[in-house]
């Protein structure tokens, strides 16, 4: 009642039979969205284009033989014609990455409550932790070769070691940073440490774990590519990785460049995955899924 | 999205163990004493210096007075959430599970759980299943005027309907007593008045025992029938303050001169807490 009585004393906001009045401010602000939502998508590919021409022509120009730097053309060839070769590789590293990253989340969260339900053993492990993370991967990676004899375990714990750090950090963090008031009002009805951690904790430290696991599908790929270089061998562990290693010894260049690209391909492939996958799990109520006004 | 009961006269209110008269003063039966508590932080602040303090079913109670008066700390007290440093606080019967209801100053909802599953917590935190309380669940909704709102999330609500879940929450057990920590002080002053007058027709409804901590003089006359008035450093009650309008209070009684009257008392007793 109140709320019309006031709306019909202000002047109304469009007249009904009138044109909706758009001003010039705002007409240029509306051109602007519209040029900005087009070169989003077309500013990159253009780029691309004009990248893959220059190469070619660099190529054309002087006269660059092919075993040091082959022309895109002959890369997509090579795409096409090894796919056999190419795609049973790829299909080995990216066994690696998603196992490593699977293993990432068990490990991470699960060493991530751990942490939030025992202070102790927090303070015990977590400079542990730290102090494997920051060694490079590729420092440790032989000596894992050497005592571990499979070479599928030794790589899955290379992978492991560089992608389970940001998983544990960020949900670490995010365990921790359950709202205060809630808090009390779980102690006030007397919650259990379970309920607790199920009802709120572990729903609170959702977008920050998915920030995690982004990271950590990224470094999981990597985690696998250094594994492969280091264990070196053909036969069971031959992923990408192996292959740009061997094809580089045989001078095989364009093999090397289409392993490169199927790589590249996979980051981006896993980085989309994984933003969808928060996308969908947060969309109904966390911020960052929001879209706002204006 | 009003309430409805906003005339329900004061004879009609049903209070457990105790009614509140229609001159405003209460005459129930002793439900919560503060005994001389104090609380001292870091062993030499005093954030709570011998507070005394019998609620009786059926107040509403309301602690005022300047930031630092330690309201906020006997509110904690009450609830549980620390204890006195010394004196005893005692429930009449001794307090059970879901005998306590809790508002704080922001909604304190769940983001990712939808307003119905945010007003069954206090069920599921004592493993109720959802469907076993839907009921008093969706009445509480009602009692609220958020019926309709089940199945949103608290994202889409504006802030006044956010603390509307929050009351709705805290009222979804039938708890003994409500403590509210200035509940209503983040809002707009259009919305706050109306959740006022809301609050009084769901208390004339349903009779719950409330404390209220505000440090608005007008939100406490127009709400309690009781005003403990606060003073800082140390923090302790210094005046307690009668308001004997009786019940219903509507938006008349906010332009009333016993309204005046009260607020006269009121923010004389504040400025001597404040000490000017």
């Amino acid at each position: 009642m109140a709320e019309t009585r006031m709306a019909e004393t202000e002047a109304p906001k469009t007249r009904p039979g009138t044109k909706r009045i758009i001003d010039r401010e705002e007409a240029a602000r509306a051109r602007r969205r519209r040029i900005e939502s087009i070169g989003r998508w077309t500013l990159p590919l253009v780029v691309l284009v004009l990248m893959i021409v220059l190469w070619d022509r660099i190529c054309v120009w002087n006269d660059i033989p092919k075993y040091i730097l082959p022309r895109p053309g002959l890369v997509a060839e090579t795409l096409w014609n090894d796919a056999p070769i190419l795609f049973k590789a790829l299909l080995i590293t990216l066994r690696t990455t998603i196992l490593a990253l699977l293993v990432a989340v068990i490990g991470g969260v699960g060493l991530a409550v751990l942490f939030t339900q025992s202070k102790l053993f927090e303070m015990s492990f977590y400079p542990y932790a730290v102090v494997l993370q920051v060694t490079p991967i590729v420092a440790i990676a032989p000596l894992i070769f050497i005592y571990i004899s499979s070479k599928i375990v030794g790589m899955l714990l290379c992978a492991w070691i560089v992608a389970f750090f940001p998983v544990l950090s960020n949900t670490t963090l995010g365990l921790n940073s359950a709202d205060h008031n809630l808090r009390d009002l779980f102690n006030i009805y007397g919650a259990t440490r379970w309920q607790r951690l199920r009802y709120l904790q572990l729903p609170s430290a959702l977008p920050y774990f998915l920030g995690g696991l982004r990271i950590a599908g990224g470094l999981a790929l990597i985690g696998a590519v250094v594994a492969e270089y280091v264990a070196g061998t053909g036969g069971v562990g031959s992923g990408l990785a192996f292959t740009i290693l061997e094809s580089s010894y045989r001078l095989n260049i364009p093999r090397v460049f289409a392993a490169l690209i199927l790589i590249a391909a996979t980051g981006v492939v896993i980085f989309m995955a994984l933003s969808l996958l928060s996308h969908l799990l947060l969309r109904k109520w966390h911020e960052s899924a929001l879209k706002r006004e204006s | 999205m009003s309430l409805e009961g906003t005339d329900v006269a004061a004879t009609d209110a049903v209070t457990k163990g105790g009614a509140t008269n229609e001159d405003g003063t209460s005459e129930g039966a002793p439900l919560l004493t503060l005994s001389d508590v104090s609380k001292v932080f870091n062993g030499d602040l005093v954030a709570l210096n011998g507070m005394s303090l019998q609620v009786r079913a059926g107040d509403f109670v309301s602690l005022l007075g300047p930031s630092g008066c330690g309201k906020s700390t006997a509110l904690r007290l009450i609830a549980g959430l620390s204890h006195p440093t010394s004196g005893k606080i005692d429930w009449t019967g001794g307090q059970g599970a879901g005998d306590l209801g809790v508002v704080f100053q922001e909604p304190t909802l769940m983001p990712w759980a939808t307003v119905a599953q945010n007003v069954w917590l206090p069920w599921r935190l004592r493993g109720k299943s959802y469907a076993s309380v839907k009921d008093k669940v969706l009445e509480a909704l009602a009692l609220v005027g958020l019926e309709k709102f089940a199945g949103s999330y608290p994202r889409e609500l504006s802030g006044g309907m956010k603390m509307r879940v929050s009351i709705a929450r805290s009222l979804v057990t039938n708890p003994r007593l409500i403590l509210m920590d200035e509940p209503f002080a983040a809002l707009d002053e259009i919305t706050r008045h109306k959740l006022n007058n809301d609050l009084l027709a769901l208390r004339a409804k349903i009779g719950c025992t409330i404390i209220f901590v505000t440090h608005s003089v007008f939100e406490s006359v127009f709400l309690s029938n009781r005003i403990v008035v606060m003073a800082a450093r140390p923090g302790r009650v210094i005046h307690e303050v009668a308001v004997d309008a009786p019940y219903p209070r509507d938006e008349e009684f906010r332009t009333s001169s016993a309204y005046a009257a009260h607020c006269r008392a009121a923010s004389d007793a504040l400025h001597d807490a404040i000490g000017d």
